[in-house]
């Protein structure tokens, strides 16, 4: 396979994610194995509540890991400290920005902070790096506006753009689609895909729009109650992983159209 | 680059404005002095001890306590992401509060030798640090085990409540005369200090004003919000704790010398950020800096009241200027913009 000529940005191996408290743990999902490509696009799905925010919190150190071992760039996930993290994963959270009186330059700007010096200033190369995410992107016409005057189809951009100057191998969008009208979910995974292909960023995003991803994925994440399993999509759907994703009573996978129908 | 360019021109009218403000400021009173007296003064070639020793030391007095206030209340906007923040919401005026009140109120509690010993300036100077200092204590090892901002704003908050508690419960036993005291404190005052308190004064402040220099980066960075921050390689502890200590060293020392001044701190920066449309803290805190000191200067020249014997309470000025000024900007603006 020509993948394995590929490197490796992330690895998950044997990983266990979920919660400690004082008493008990409780295991969300155990023994995922994963190898994020560079330059691929992968969609991670799965129903509500089946860990798939969790397991991006876990790969994010937002939270800790259960068991097993995270590797980035072939280096233990916990070895990097908040600095070189930031120099290697750059997040698009579903949570507002607190200040929406920012322009859209200064915002992108702001994901040059982990190379500028303790005040902030921008040099020479971070400004090209700063106007190039904007033109990737296409928001060159938004860039003096205030992030208050966007739509949310604009502001997602805008942070999409935001994740390209931070200017790392890894990029991860926890539902970046959410909240968008169809043409817009389009447009934004259509963006994902061009980026991913353009800068040889490896793009990790979680999805509702499996119809989209299986469309435009290199390679598909798939959480159920039992298992994680990635693969292409094709592949996936050879395996039938989608038929389990959800209780059967109501929607079905169509394999030839690779999409969801309602059953009648 | 881009954002120095662009404010060169309100810089450089701020600036004057903020001289301007400073000479009006020093020329009015009840006994008007002309500029070029002042000028002579302060040149050296004529000796005027109003100028010299009253007069003065009140401006610079006005400028640390304006553009401290201004600063501390931008630090804590970001910081607590709530545009109604102000440098007194982690209780530092509470607790400075609370020490001059167990000193002049409680005095008569304790009672004896006590009472005629403690009630010097220097002891409510010291009270009001030490307290507005143990509710900071309190407060950083809370937020040390309290990982969310939004927790320690509301302990603040409580610990307002509490102190104010406290001194009901002191004036209630306290004389009349105890009470009018602790009220006249409360008043605020600009124009005690001699030139070696405010040197003092101006040491600590130096102190606040370097730290919020430094945290500029980070405040920045909190604009996104505390999970981007952190993604953005921001050490949010470290951060929180340097804006915190920040706004104590400029909220306490300027309640300790000045009182409890209302209104500067939450203000300021709005009315900064209507002036000078940015979200940037490497522009808005020199900004906050010089329309803090303009604002307080022409309070206190207001407070003066110009030509007549009398001396307005401080306090009621800032409050009865700024608030009409923020609502004006904001019913004009239709938008609170931080």
């Amino acid at each position: 396979m020509e993948n394995n000529i590929e490197h490796t940005i992330l690895e998950t191996k044997s990983l266990s994610i979920g919660y400690t408290s004082k008493k008990a743990e409780t295991i969300i999902a155990s023994n995922i194995n994963l190898e994020l490509k560079e330059g691929q696009l992968i969609g991670l799905v799965g129903a509500n509540g089946i860990g798939k925010s969790t397991l991006l919190r876990t790969v994010t150190q937002v939270q800790p890991k259960l068991a097993g071992s995270l590797y980035l760039n072939n280096k233990p996930l916990e070895q990097y400290d908040n600095l070189e993290l930031a120099q290697a994963m750059s997040l698009v959270l579903t949570e507002q920005i607190a200040s929406k009186n920012l322009s859209v330059f200064e915002l992108v700007a702001l994901g040059r902070q982990p190379y500028t010096n303790w005040v902030g200033s921008l040099s020479e190369t971070d400004i090209s790096i700063i106007n190039k995410a904007i033109t990737q992107t296409n928001i060159e016409d938004l860039k003096h506006k205030k992030c208050f005057e966007l739509s949310d189809g604009q502001l997602q951009k805008v942070m999409i753009a935001r994740a390209l100057a931070q200017d790392t191998d890894l990029i991860i969008l926890d539902e970046p689609t959410s909240h968008l009208d169809m043409y817009h979910k389009a447009y934004i995974l259509k963006l994902l895909q061009k980026l991913a292909k353009e800068t040889g960023k490896t793009i990790l995003f979680s999805s509702h729009e499996i119809d989209l991803a299986i469309q435009l994925c290199d390679t598909m994440i798939v959480m159920t109650k039992t298992e994680v399993v990635s693969n292409s999509p094709a592949n996936l759907i050879k395996q039938g992983a989608f038929n389990n994703l959800f209780p059967s009573d109501l929607i079905v996978f169509d394999e030839v159209s690779g999409s969801f129908r309602v059953k009648k | 680059m881009q954002d120095t360019n662009t404010y060169k021109a309100p810089f450089i009218v701020l600036t004057l404005v903020l001289i301007l403000c400073f000479f009006a400021n020093i020329s009015l009173g009840s006994v008007s002095i002309p500029f070029k007296t002042i000028f002579e003064s302060l040149i050296g070639t004529t000796d005027n001890y109003i100028i010299q020793n009253y007069r003065l030391p009140k401006a610079f007095t006005a400028i640390l306590v304006g553009s401290g206030l201004g600063i501390s209340g931008l630090l804590m906007q970001t910081l607590f992401r709530n545009p109604l923040a102000g440098p007194f919401v982690l209780g530092i005026s509470s607790g400075a509060s609370l020490g001059v009140a167990l000193v002049i109120l409680g005095s008569g509690i304790f009672g004896g030798i006590f009472s005629t010993l403690l009630i010097s300036k220097w002891s409510i100077v010291i009270a009001a640090s030490l307290g507005s200092f143990l509710v900071l204590l309190a407060v950083l090892i809370v937020s040390s085990r309290v990982r969310d901002t939004m927790a320690i704003l509301i302990i603040g908050l409580m610990f307002g409540s509490i102190t104010a508690a406290i001194v009901s419960v002191l004036s209630y036993f306290s004389s009349a005369e105890q009470l009018q005291q602790y009220i006249f404190w409360g008043f605020g005052s600009l124009g005690n200090l001699s030139w070696s308190e405010l040197g003092i004064f101006f040491i600590i402040y130096s102190l606040g004003i370097l730290m919020s220099i430094v945290s500029i980066k980070g405040l920045n960075t909190l604009l996104l919000g505390e999970n981007y921050a952190k993604s953005l390689g921001l050490n949010i502890k470290q951060s929180r704790l340097i804006i915190i200590i920040a706004t104590s060293l400029l909220a306490g020392t300027i309640t300790a010398f000045a009182g409890p001044i209302a209104f500067i701190g939450l203000a300021i920066p709005h009315i900064t950020r209507q002036v000078i449309n940015t979200s940037n803290h490497k522009i808005l805190l020199p900004a906050v800096f010089l329309i803090g000191a303009i604002v307080m200067l022409i309070c206190d020249s207001i407070a003066q009241l110009p030509t007549s014997d009398y001396t307005l309470p401080i306090n009621a000025i800032t409050s009865l200027i700024g608030a009409p000024i923020v609502i004006w900007l904001l019913v004009r603006k239709r938008k609170m913009i931080f």
